[in-house]
């Protein structure tokens, strides 16, 4: 029997992820606004409905795996992890301090956190390479792997999804955080991804493309991926970058830069009343 | 005259190390990027066929894949050419592998101009010193085929990357089965008290040929086999460096940041003395026969024997 997400609770998380978020950067002073809000919904969707994981015993093998190749959304993991209780929220705000477990871009170690990232483009092969060792271990294992459009120029992406269709790695499931921008502007204009769906089938995947802010369609999503068998999977997640706060959304001026202490307020009046 | 077994290429000791690590040990995991005849990691597919993944022609995608077998409890062994393992894939060796420590063996075979007739994109002359500015890296470089099967086996059981830098050619057998080989300690191969050649790979060989052509001249030179580049070991070099009171170091690899520079990299914080490098200068490597390039490229026996006279001439105005 599938168990029913409750989108209510989900929404309600969500939101709490948004303020954790913009909080801890505005903390740390730095860090990458844009796309942690976009991926809020495809993370808390996955964490908190479908995603096997036991947050005090973080290395447990009955765990599902969490790849995060877009390293740089990594204080929306955070507060992922933090809310799960994998650690306590206070340390959310060592965000990029020095001695800090929250480094800039993740580090193995952080309970939870199963990868270190941050140079693009390197997390699907890495997931291929969980995927292939599950099935060496006869382990049951999902594999979810959550990348950026932008890191999608990068050729490793491409070589990795070769391979995980060419080893029907059925327990892979890819997700993109499709915020329509990179640091240099528009997709579009940077460097145009489109047909994207079409490529991925291409490639020999099954694509699911939907709303990502949507928490109904994201939870659909990962039950109908988990459904797939004979090859990998990949949620296309439409997003907005900045989601959640209007004077971040689509404003790629945010994408590397952390709200000031007045942007803060504002943001957190405006989350408040979602 | 320096005893020898026979002439073999250190990727077949590679390539038996791997059958027999394979037969031992059921978490090893082999990867290989379209070079599975060339690297001999078809003698581990065609008995393991179930731990062999073909990558094809996607080093950066083996290197992840390989990170992410270890961190399921695999030891993996990427096997590719060396100029492709740390050229193309250095990124994912940084930050897949090194940065994350994840147990990961990345094997490198045509190693240095030995590869011969395939000509500079080919042949490695850069990769000990592209691994071994890594944080966690271990690089190993064995001399002969023998001492490479050995160092398969002791990778496996060491925790963490380690890049092992094999040739394509065929070397003389030099080590014997009972010879110990241990990661981070270097062999002594031959007492003297004139002058140390340090050398490592296909260079032990010549290094030692080297040392029997000054005996005749009266120079007494002490050769070291340094197989593992890092972590390096420090106190033989340091001896070496007080009871000689001279340095040459031999290599099939660059001299900028390579085994030489390691070793200078001790002596110049410890016990400064004279020092010369054998290796390949400034230059990409070219097509020809390896014998014929090792020539070219001033990497003989000769070319050694004129590093150490004037090394020790060095020692001896100095003192």
């Amino acid at each position: 029997m599938t168990k029913q997400p409750n989108i209510n609770e989900l929404k309600r998380i969500a939101k709490e992820i948004r303020i954790e978020i913009v909080k801890m950067l505005n903390c740390a002073g730095s860090g990458h606004t844009g796309g942690s809000l976009s991926m809020v919904e495809l993370l808390v969707g996955l964490y908190f409905y479908k995603f096997r994981c036991e947050p005090d015993k973080p290395l447990c093998n009955t765990r599902d795996i969490f790849v995060l190749s877009k390293g740089h959304g990594c204080p929306a993991l955070y507060a992922v992890l933090a809310q799960m209780n994998f650690f306590n929220k206070e340390e959310l705000c060592t965000l990029r301090k020095i001695g800090t477990r929250l480094q800039g871009h993740p580090q193995r170690g952080l309970p939870g956190v199963e990868t270190s990232s941050g140079s693009l483009g390197q997390g699907l092969s890495i997931a291929n390479g969980f995927a292939l060792g599950a099935r060496l271990n006869k382990d049951p294992k999902r594999i979810y792997c959550l990348m950026g459009d932008g890191e999608l120029d990068e050729g490793q992406i491409w070589e990795a999804a070769l391979t995980s269709a060419h080893y029907k790695l059925d327990s892979v499931c890819g997700i993109i955080d499709y915020n329509k921008f990179q640091i240099d502007g528009k997709i579009q204009d940077v460097k145009g991804l489109e047909p994207l769906k079409a490529k991925w089938q291409a490639f020999g995947w099954e694509v699911f493309e939907i709303d990502g802010h949507n928490l109904k369609e994201v939870a659909d999503a990962y039950d109908k991926a988990e459904k797939v068998k004979g090859k990998p999977s990949m949620i296309l997640g439409h997003t907005v970058k900045g989601k959640g706060v209007s004077f971040f959304e689509n404003k790629n001026k945010y994408h590397g830069v952390a709200p000031n202490k007045e942007e803060l307020e504002r943001a957190l009046k405006e989350l408040e009343l979602q | 005259m320096i005893q020898t077994y026979g002439s073999k290429p250190t990727r077949d000791g590679f390539g038996e190390g791997l059958v027999e690590l394979g037969t031992k040990r059921e978490d090893i995991v082999v990867l290989s990027a379209d070079l599975t005849e060339s690297t001999r990691a078809v003698w581990f597919k065609e008995k393991f066929p179930q731990r062999f993944f073909s990558m094809g022609v996607s080093e950066q995608d083996m290197m992840g894949t390989a990170a992410g077998l270890a961190l399921s409890g695999k030891v993996v062994f990427a096997c590719t050419f060396g100029a492709f393992a740390a050229g193309r894939a250095w990124d994912q060796v940084r930050v897949s592998l090194a940065y994350m420590k994840t147990n990961v063996k990345i094997v490198g075979t045509h190693g240095g101009i030995s590869v011969g007739e395939d000509g500079p994109t080919h042949q490695a002359n850069e990769e000990i010193a592209l691994m071994r500015i890594l944080p966690n890296m271990t690089v190993i470089v064995p001399c002969d085929a023998l001492e490479a099967k050995k160092a398969t086996i002791a990778s496996a059981s060491h925790e963490g990357p380690v890049y092992l830098r094999l040739g394509r050619s065929g070397v003389p057998l030099i080590t014997k089965e009972e010879d110990i080989f241990e990661i981070g300690r270097a062999n002594l191969l031959k007492g003297g008290k004139d002058v140390t050649i340090i050398a490592c790979g296909m260079e032990v060989y010549e290094a030692l040929c080297a040392a029997e052509a000054l005996k005749k001249e009266n120079i007494s030179a002490r050769v070291i086999n340094l197989h593992t580049i890092k972590p390096i070991d420090r106190d033989i070099i340091i001896k070496a460096a007080e009871e000689t009171g001279a340095i040459v170091t031999a290599e099939e690899h660059t001299i900028m940041g390579g085994m030489g520079s390691a070793v200078s990299e001790v002596l110049a914080q410890t016990f400064p003395v004279p020092m010369e490098f054998i290796g390949v200068q400034d230059r990409f490597g070219e097509s020809g026969d390896p014998k014929e390039l090792f020539k070219l490229f001033g990497l003989m026996p000769d070319d050694i024997v004129k590093a150490v006279k004037k090394a020790v001439s060095r020692k001896n105005a100095k003192n």
